[in-house]
């Protein structure tokens, strides 16, 4: 059985084509400003790559923020079912998820067969997301890519007490006329953003082995500084961005 | 009318109607009192309103106007008018709201009756005393303040005395602001009344334990506003005894509230008041049924304490055991209990950054209630009337992953 999943995210929009349970291939766009044409534009990108026709796909289902936009799903899920179905596809051990997107981060708790137990998402405010790295990346003058390298290079990480987006880049702006190196300053945005995400780990309670998914878990900084604040390993799978793509693929199955 | 309407038209609660005119006329007695030579009292919602009803003082509730507020979704605009007048943001959107509309004699109806006088009970927050404060300033009119110890865990006796002397100061301060003598006799009345009218609501939310459910917690939140307000006269008895009739009708007559029960839910906290419709469509659709909460059941929660025959002395007790005024271990229980009784499977808690004593602790209860009852629960951020806070995708989101969630569970 052929199944797709869309993830309409707030920056990206993902597609996912699965074949019996495999990956047969992902894909990763901007989602810019028409969510609907973001994600048949991915979806239909993923399938030239793939050589395959949309009349090969069987079922398909959409997640993330514009979930409902993609009108040829058969479905539309959550991200926090999607992320708990393709973190336990991708590893069936894992009982945590850790996922931060664009504009929103959340941990979720999976039990043995894969199903959501509890979960947790950030209030209504983007620090601690993909947004707000890009915000501090902008600040910095450095490209978002290089900040999970850069930051390992610190050994004195600078403090960033702010838990707003706006007031941290301010923030960030005097650490700089302070003099102090970028490699820090990235450091110690990298732990703001841990700080957030663990207290809402805790809260849901964070069960080995975790996984982190989503477009930040590419940023090996953010992954190291979580794993310092909840003293826990986290796995990072070569699908962590497209992972909600592929959960949904896998909720797909069984529609 | 299409199939779909007549389909909702059938479940359509017939009280209705009857319970908007019932409020009609009270505001409108209460908006005319100065003319009917009526006196006229503001009231904390969780203040003792009966020795008012027995001197024939209309009792107008500051909190049920922000609930019209927040309905008439115009609570934004009136918060916002309280921030540009150095009311900060933080505080409770029911006093910043009610405030504004004093000073700009506005909002929903034109805007409250002026009061004779105030009455503040702080059984439910502590904000309502400098609320109150700043309305006895603005309308030069004497306030009296009744004040309920905080019970952790038990009713000590030194606050039994305490609350106790309290009633008797607040009968004279009656009798001062009505220059006329408390009615004794006038209060045995009223209280039974109350404690009848409270007995009957008790019994209306209780229909919601069969399956499915009359009612929703919607529902309720409506047809709480004469429990609320008229508490203690025989409008609001005979008003929950043909509610009560028409819930067990429906029962009988298998009528649902909404067309597919499968899952049952507890919601806790304030309504969101702009967002109820949406939110009681967004859960129909998950074939989901709210069939309590938390916050209706607070105007019949502490029958227990209450004695119609010695009425002063046990409302010191039940006015101070209210839910918002026990700590976070009793709530726990209460919750737990609930749970049981409507037989629940999942918990909706809305955390509501205008009333921080209502959502402090609610993590813990969130805890409690998985960890003894295994169910699912969901917490969402908002705001009782100021609809600026509310984000309807985020929402969204954390509803339809809560429903999975329990859908999953199977």
């Amino acid at each position: 059985m052929i199944t797709a999943g869309i993830d309409i995210g707030s920056i990206t929009a993902k597609a996912a084509v699965l074949e019996d349970g495999r990956i047969l291939g992902s894909k990763v766009a901007f989602t810019g400003y028409n969510a609907r044409q973001a994600g048949k534009n991915v979806f239909e990108d993923l399938l030239r790559e793939l050589d395959m026709d949309a009349s090969s796909i069987e079922k398909t289902v959409s997640t993330g923020y514009g979930r409902n936009s993609v009108k040829f799903a058969d479905k539309a899920m959550t991200e926090i079912i999607c992320h708990g179905a393709g973190a336990y596809y991708l590893n069936p051990e894992v009982r945590s998820i850790i996922d931060v997107g664009g504009q929103d981060s959340k941990v979720l708790t999976i039990d043995s067969d894969g199903r959501v137990k509890d979960f947790a998402m950030n209030d209504k405010c983007a620090a601690g997301t993909g947004r707000f790295l890009e915000v501090m990346a902008r600040a910095l003058e450095s490209d978002l890519d290089d900040f999970g390298d850069l930051s390992l290079k610190s050994d004195k990480p600078s403090k960033i007490s702010s838990i707003c987006t706006v007031f941290a880049e301010s923030e960030v702006i005097s650490l700089i006329s302070k003099g102090k190196s970028r490699e820090d300053i990235i450091a110690g945005i990298h732990e703001s953003v841990a700080s957030r995400i663990s207290s809402m780990a805790r809260r849901v309670g964070v069960k080995e082995p975790v996984m982190m998914t989503g477009g930040v878990a590419k940023n090996i900084g953010v992954v190291r500084a979580l794993e310092k604040a909840l003293g826990v390993s986290i796995e990072v799978s070569e699908f962590a961005q497209v992972n909600g793509a592929v959960g949904a693929a896998i909720m797909a199955m069984r529609l | 009318m299409t199939d779909v309407d007549k389909e909702k038209d059938s479940r359509k609660i017939k009280s209705v109607g009857k319970m908007k005119e019932i409020m009609t006329a009270y505001y409108i007695d209460a908006k005319t009192a100065e003319q009917t030579g009526k006196k006229v009292a503001w009231i904390t919602s969780g203040g003792p309103v009966e020795p008012l009803i027995a001197m024939d003082v209309i009792p107008v509730y500051p909190e049920n106007y922000g609930a019209m507020i927040g309905a008439s979704k115009m609570g934004g605009d009136l918060c916002q008018k309280a921030e540009e007048l150095g009311y900060s943001g933080d505080l409770c959107s029911y006093a910043r709201a009610d405030i504004v509309c004093s000073m700009i004699d506005g909002g929903p109806i034109g805007g409250l009756p002026k009061p004779d006088m105030l009455i503040c009970c702080n059984n439910i927050c502590g904000t309502v005393l400098k609320w109150y404060e700043i309305q006895a300033r603005y309308y030069n009119v004497p306030l009296f303040i009744f004040d309920t110890p905080f019970c952790h865990t038990e009713y000590a006796d030194e606050s039994r005395r305490y609350v106790r002397k309290q009633i008797d100061e607040y009968t004279n301060f009656l009798e001062n602001a009505c220059k006329k003598k408390f009615d004794h006799d006038r209060i045995k009345e009223v209280g039974r009344l109350s404690v009848e009218g409270q007995e009957l609501w008790q019994e209306v939310l209780d229909t919601a334990m069969n399956r499915p459910s009359p009612m929703t917690c919607f529902d309720a939140f409506f047809h709480l506003a004469l429990i609320v307000t008229l508490r203690g006269t025989q409008i609001a008895v005979d008003y929950y005894q043909s509610l009560l009739e028409e819930m067990k009708q429906r029962v009988a007559d298998g009528i649902s509230a909404i067309p597919n029960e499968r899952y049952r839910l507890l919601w806790d906290n304030l309504p969101i008041w702009y967002r109820v419709k949406w939110m009681s469509e967004k859960f129909a659709a998950h074939d989901a049924c709210l069939v309590a909460d938390t916050y209706t059941s607070a105007w019949c929660g502490q029958l227990k304490y209450m004695d119609g025959d010695n009425f002063l002395d046990s409302m010191a007790e039940a006015y101070t055991r209210i839910y918002l005024n026990i700590g976070v271990d009793e709530m726990i229980k209460i919750v737990l209990e609930v749970v049981d009784k409507y037989d629940v499977d999942g918990f909706v808690i809305h955390s509501n950054r205008s009333c921080k004593p209502y959502s402090l602790g609610q993590y813990d209860i969130q805890r409690a209630v998985q960890k003894e009852k295994g169910i699912p629960s969901v917490m969402i951020e908002s705001h009782m009337i100021d609809e600026r806070s509310f984000s309807e995708s985020q929402s969204e989101t954390r509803i339809d992953a809560f429903m999975e969630m329990i859908k999953q569970k199977g």
